[in-house]
C-alpha cells in the first residue's frame, strides 16, 4: 500500500507527514519527527506514557493511526512546555516529587492538563478517575494526586 | 454477604549492600577553573533519586553550596567505576565513596584559600554558601571561584579528590553458612488494615502505616518517596501480582498491562509514616539505605491482616479473590453470619 | 551505655547544611518537561532494529531451523545465530567467581524455556524485523517438562543442566546450608511445634520503561552503547567476555532507568546488539515489547518455604528449621546469590538459639528469575511474619508482645554467625503502634535494641 501525506495541527503549527497506512501517531511523534516527549511504554494501549491531546482530549497515540486526525489539533508535553520555566502542572508535578523514574510522567501530566482545562476544580475522585488509565511503577500515585490537586490551585490562582 | 475487617503487622530487617560484599564503588571530584565541582561516577539513577542524594553528599562534605557540585554519571570512559545500582547499595557505597573524595578535594582546597588568606589550612572552615573564611574571624574570608582561579592560574594545583569504598569480599562457610552478608540493618514496622468482601473475596486494603529507620536520611521528601511507591508496590504483590496465575502451571501467562492486574489510583490506601533516624556505624553520615525494603513489610502486614478479617490463615501471595473465597469456604467467621442469618 | 550506642547518639546530634534536607530532584525538570532522554529516545540515521526468535515450547530439541522466508522480506539485514557469539554460554556472576557458565546468548541445540532466544533478526524497521521473525521455521521436538521446584527434584524429572542435578551446586553441597545450635535438641525442648508452609508467585518487574539498548560502531573503532542497565560496568564486562572483544573496545553510556526494580541487572540485550553493530557496521537498537517484558524477561522467584518451630509456652522460639525452594526457572541469572541472601535472613530478625536452614536453588523449565527489589529477602520476610502470627495464634499470644520477646538485640548472634550490631527492630515496633494507637503494655515498652535487659 503507498504512502499518503497527511496534515494536522500540532502544537499549534501545521505539519504534512508521509505515511505508510496504519501508522500511529506516536510513531509519527517519536520516529519522524522527534518529538519524544510522548513515551512507548506498551503500543498496547496499557501503560498510558503515550498520551496526547488531540482536540483538548486525552488519547493513546499507540492506538492512532494518524489518518484518524488529519486536520485535528494536537498537542503533546512539548507544546504546554514553556521556552523558559514550567507551566503550572510541571511545577506542581516538580515540587511535589510527583517523579521518581519520570517515565510515566509525560502521559499523566497531559491526561491532568485535558481534565483541568475542562473541570478546574476537579475532586481527588475526578483526578483518580482521570489518570486510571496511566501506570505509575514508582511513586504509588499519592504524589502524582496531590501535584494535581496543588496544580488545579495554582491554574486558579493565576 | 458481609464485609469483614482485619489488622495485621509485620516487623522486618533489611541488610543493605551486596550479599557478602566485593561489591565497590568509586568516585572522581574536580573544581572547575570557576569552582564548580563536577562528581564523575557510573552510577545510575532508578528514579529513586541517586543524583541528588549524592550530589547533597558531596556538597556537605566539600562545604559548598548544593548548586555548585554537578553530578557527571553514567559513562565508562568518564566515570570510575561503580557496581551498580542494586541491593540498597547506591547511597551507601556510592556516597562512602564520594565523601572519601570530597575529602582529599576539601583539603585542597582548603590548602589553596590557605595561601590566599596568608593563614594555616587548619585555621579554615567552610560555610556552605561558597565561602571559605578564617575560624573566629568570619570577614577574612575567600569564595569559591575566586579561589578555584587562584589554583588553577596562580599556583597551577588541581582541586580534585578520589574515592573508592569496599566491603571486601567474604566467603561462606559451606557447612555452617558463617557468613558476613551485609554492611547494616535497615528496619521497619507496617500495620495493615483491611475489608474484605466475602461475596466477591475483594480486599481493600483502607491504611497501611509504617515505621521505618533507615539511618539517616539523606533526602526526606525522597525516603518519603520510596516508603509511598514501596507500600504501593507490596499491596499490589500482596493481592495482585503474578506472572503465573496458577502456579506452578504456567498457563495464562500475562503479555500485557490488561493481563497483568496492578492495582490504580482507586486502590490506594491511607498510607502514613513516621522515620526513625539511628545513624548506621559505616553508612555515609549514618545512612542505611531505603530502597528496597519498602516493598517488602507491607505484604505480610496485609496478608496477615486478611488472615485476622477472615478467621483463616493464609499462607501465599498474591491473595486474590479466587483464593480467599476459597479460604471463605472454611472460615469459622463466615459460617457464624451464615448462621446467625438463618 | 556501649561505646556504639553513644557513638549513634553523638551522629543523631550532628548539625548539617544539606544532608536531612528535602532539596528538589537534579533531574526533575527534564521528567516533567520530556526533556529527559531514555535509551528509546535515542536514534541514529541508518539505525538497524533487532527482534528474537524465540522458543514457542517449553522444553525441546532444535531440529533446524529455516530462515529462507525471513530472508526474502522486504528490509531483512542479516541473522545471528549461536555460531556468531564468541563466547555464547555465559553466566553473568562469572565477574564475582560464580559459575560454571551455562546461559547461551543463542540457543544452540534445545530450548529450556518458553520465550528463549533461538536467533536475533536484523532489519532496517522494526516492522521488517517482526514480520521476518514471524517467517522463521522452526523445527523443535518437544520434551517434557517441570514447572514444580520439588517435582524438579525427584529422580524422574527431566534433567536441565549438563552438570545432571536441577539445582545448583553450592561448595559441593545441594543448597546453602545454615548450621547454627542443636535444633533437634530445640524442638525435644519445646512446648510446641508449628509448621508451616509458605509460597509465593513470580513477580514481573514491569517498569513503564522496558529494556532496552542502542548499540553504534564509532568511527575509531569502537562501540557506543546507550543502554538502561542498572549497573553499567557490569553489563559492559560481562558484554566483552560474550563478544570477546578487548573491554577497550567498548563504551556504555547510561545512568537514566525508566523504572528498574532489579529487572535491569540482567544483562540481556547489550551483547547481541553489540554484536549486530560489529556484524552490520551500522547502529542497531534492541528494545523489548511489553509483551516480551512481561513474558520473557526475568522475574522475581518463586519460592515455596516449610518452616518448623519450636516454641515455648512463654513465647521464645527456640528452634527454627526451613527447608526453602527458590524457582530459578530455566537459568541462573542472579537466583544463587538471592538464595544465599535469603538463607542469612530466613529466620528473620529474631533471635533464635537453634536454627537449620536449607535452601535450594532450583531449575524449572520458566523464563528464568533473577534480582528483584528485595531478593530473597521478600519471601522471607513473608514467610517469617506470617510464621509469627501463626505461632501467636497457637500458642494465644498476642502479635506484638512475640515480636517483642524474640527481636534481636544489639550484640546477639544471628544464625549465620554475624553479631547484631544495628538493630532497632523493637524502635519501630514502638513507632509503629505508638502511630496506630496501640497500647502496648509497660514491660514491651521498656524494651530496646542496645541491650538485653537482665532478667
Ligand atoms: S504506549 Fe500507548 S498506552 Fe502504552
Ligand atoms: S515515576 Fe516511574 S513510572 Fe511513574
Amino acid at each position: 500500500m503507498p504512502s499518503r501525506i497527511v496534515a494536522f495541527n500540532l502544537n499549534g503549527r501545521d505539519v504534512e507527514v508521509m505515511v505508510k497506512p496504519l501508522t500511529t501517531l506516536q510513531t509519527v511523534l517519536r520516529e519522524h519527527l522527534h518529538l519524544t516527549a510522548t513515551k512507548s511504554g506498551c503500543r498496547q494501549g496499557g501503560c498510558g506514557t503515550c498520551t496526547v491531546l488531540v482536540n483538548g482530549e486525552p488519547m493513546l497515540s499507540c492506538l492512532l493511526p494518524v489518518e484518524d486526525i488529519a486536520g485535528q489539533k494536537v498537542v503533546t508535553l512539548e507544546g504546554i512546555t514553556p521556552i523558559e520555566g514550567l507551566h503550572p502542572i510541571q511545577q506542581a508535578f516538580f515540587d511535589n516529587y510527583a517523579i521518581q523514574c519520570g517515565y510515566c510522567s509525560p502521559g499523566v501530566i497531559m491526561v491532568i492538563k485535558a481534565l483541568l482545562d475542562r473541570n478546574p476544580n476537579p475532586t481527588r475522585q475526578e483526578i483518580m478517575d482521570a489518570i486510571a488509565g496511566n501506570v505509575c511503577r514508582c511513586t504509588g500515585y499519592e504524589p502524582i494526586l496531590r501535584a494535581a490537586e496543588d496544580a488545579a490551585r495554582r491554574l486558579q490562582s493565576a | 454477604m458481609a464485609k469483614l475487617r482485619g489488622t495485621g503487622i509485620a516487623a522486618v530487617n533489611y541488610p543493605t549492600g551486596m550479599n557478602l560484599g566485593g561489591d565497590p564503588s568509586q568516585a572522581l571530584i574536580h573544581a572547575t577553573t570557576t569552582g564548580t565541582f563536577v562528581i564523575s561516577l557510573s552510577s545510575t539513577d532508578l528514579g529513586q533519586g541517586l543524583k541528588t542524594v549524592i550530589a547533597q553528599i558531596g556538597a556537605e562534605t566539600l562545604g559548598v553550596p548544593f548548586e555548585n557540585v554537578l553530578i557527571d554519571t553514567a559513562d565508562t570512559d568518564t566515570g570510575p567505576h561503580c557496581m551498580g545500582t542494586f541491593a540498597s547499595r547506591a547511597t551507601h557505597r556510592v556516597g562512602n565513596a564520594v565523601i572519601m573524595a570530597a575529602k582529599e578535594a576539601r583539603k585542597a582546597m582548603l590548602e589553596v584559600a590557605a595561601e590566599e588568606l596568608e593563614v594555616s589550612p587548619d585555621d579554615l572552615d567552610t560555610d556552605g554558601k561558597g565561602n571559605i573564611f578564617v575560624k573566629g574571624s568570619p570577614e577574612r574570608k575567600i569564595d569559591i571561584t575566586s579561589l578555584a582561579l587562584a589554583a588553577h592560574f596562580k599556583y597551577g594545583r588541581t582541586i580534585s579528590g578520589r574515592g573508592m569504598y569496599i566491603k571486601p569480599k567474604s566467603p561462606v562457610d559451606p557447612e555452617t553458612g558463617k557468613m558476613d552478608p551485609d554492611s547494616t540493618e535497615a528496619h521497619a514496622c507496617v500495620v495493615a488494615e483491611v475489608e474484605v468482601d466475602t461475596e466477591t473475596g475483594e480486599v481493600t486494603v483502607i491504611s497501611l502505616k509504617s515505621a521505618y529507620e533507615v539511618g539517616r536520611q539523606v533526602n526526606p521528601a525522597l525516603v518519603h518517596g520510596q516508603i509511598v511507591g514501596g507500600a504501593f508496590m507490596g499491596m499490589s504483590h500482596a493481592l495482585y501480582e503474578t506472572t503465573a496465575p496458577y502456579y506452578p502451571s504456567p498457563d495464562h501467562a500475562p503479555g500485557s498491562f490488561s493481563e497483568y492486574i496492578i492495582p490504580g489510583p482507586h486502590e490506594l490506601p491511607h498510607i502514613e509514616s513516621v522515620v526513625l533516624e539511628y545513624p548506621s556505624v559505616n553508612g555515609p553520615y549514618g545512612v542505611k539505605g531505603v530502597g528496597e525494603m519498602t516493598a517488602n513489610a507491607p505484604i505480610p502486614a496485609i496478608v496477615n491482616a486478611v488472615s485476622n478479617a477472615i478467621g483463616v490463615r493464609l499462607t501465599e501471595y498474591p491473595i486474590t479473590p479466587e483464593k480467599i473465597l476459597r479460604a471463605l469456604e472454611k472460615s469459622p467467621k463466615v459460617k457464624q453470619l451464615a448462621e446467625n442469618r438463618s | 551505655m556501649s561505646e556504639v550506642a553513644s557513638e549513634v547518639i553523638r551522629e543523631m546530634k550532628r548539625e548539617f547544611k544539606v544532608v536531612g534536607k528535602s532539596v528538589p530532584r537534579r533531574d526533575g525538570i527534564g521528567h516533567v518537561t520530556g526533556k529527559t532522554v531514555y535509551v528509546d529516545d535515542i536514534s541514529f540515521p541508518g539505525m538497524l532494529h533487532l527482534k528474537m526468535v524465540r522458543s514457542p515450547i517449553h522444553h525441546g530439541i532444535i531440529r533446524n531451523v529455516d530462515f529462507s522466508e525471513a530472508e526474502k522480506v522486504p528490509g531483512f539485514v542479516r541473522v545471528l545465530t549461536h555460531r556468531d557469539v564468541p563466547k555464547n554460554i555465559y553466566t553473568i556472576l562469572c565477574l564475582i567467581g560464580v559459575g560454571p557458565d551455562e546461559e547461551p546468548v543463542l540457543a544452540v541445540d534445545r530450548v529450556l524455556y518458553k520465550g528463549e532466544p533461538i536467533a536475533a533478526i536484523v532489519a532496517e524497521t522494526e516492522e521488517a524485523a517482526m514480520e521476518a521473525v514471524s517467517r522463521v521455521k522452526l523445527d523443535l521436538e518437544e520434551l517434557p517438562a517441570v514447572f514444580d521446584v520439588e517435582e524438579a527434584l525427584k529422580p524422574d524429572a527431566p534433567i536441565l543442566k549438563p552438570w545432571g542435578t536441577n539445582y545448583f551446586i553450592y561448595e559441593g553441597h545441594h543448597c546453602r546450608r545454615v548450621r547454627f545450635g542443636d535444633v533437634e535438641k530445640g524442638f525435644a525442648q519445646a512446648d510446641y511445634i508449628i509448621e508451616e508452609v509458605y509460597n509465593t508467585s513470580p513477580i514481573e518487574h514491569a517498569p513503564t520503561e522496558t529494556t532496552a539498548c542502542v548499540a553504534k560502531p564509532e568511527p575509531d573503532g569502537r562501540y557506543t552503547v546507550y543502554t538502561n542497565t542498572q549497573a553499567l560496568f557490569f553489563t559492559m564486562d560481562n558484554t566483552a567476555l560474550i563478544l570477546q572483544v578487548p573491554f577497550s573496545k567498548l563504551h556504555f553510556v547510561g545512568g537514566t532507568v525508566g523504572g528498574g526494580f532489579g529487572g535491569k541487572v540482567d544483562v540481556i540485550t547489550e551483547p547481541i546488539a553489540t554484536l549486530a553493530a560489529m556484524k552490520t557496521g551500522r547502529p542497531v537498537k534492541f528494545k523489548y515489547t511489553r509483551e516480551e517484558e512481561m513474558r520473557v524477561s526475568s522475574t522475581r522467584s518463586a519460592w515455596r518455604m516449610y518452616f518448623k518451630d519450636g516454641v515455648m509456652k512463654d513465647g521464645r522460639i527456640i528452634a527454627r528449621k526451613v527447608i526453602s525452594y527458590a524457582d530459578s526457572g530455566a537459568y541462573n541469572r542472579h537466583t544463587p546469590y538471592a538464595v544465599t541472601k535469603h538463607a542469612a535472613n530466613i529466620a528473620g530478625p529474631y533471635t533464635i538459639p537453634n536454627v537449620y536452614i536449607d535452601a535450594y536453588c532450583v531449575y524449572t523449565n520458566r523464563q528464568p528469575a533473577s534480582a528483584m527489589r528485595g531478593f530473597g529477602v521478600t519471601p522471607a520476610s513473608f514467610a517469617v511474619e506470617c510464621q509469627m502470627d501463626k505461632i501467636a495464634e497457637t500458642i494465644g499470644m498476642d502479635p506484638w508482645e512475640i515480636r517483642f520477646i524474640n527481636a534481636y538485640r544489639n550484640g546477639d548472634m544471628r544464625p549465620h554467625q554475624k553479631v547484631v550490631e544495628d538493630a532497632t527492630l523493637i524502635e519501630v515496633m514502638k513507632a509503629a503502634a505508638e502511630l496506630v494507637g496501640h497500647k502496648l503494655p509497660e514491660h514491651l515498652l521498656k524494651m530496646h535494641s542496645w541491650d538485653r535487659e537482665k532478667a
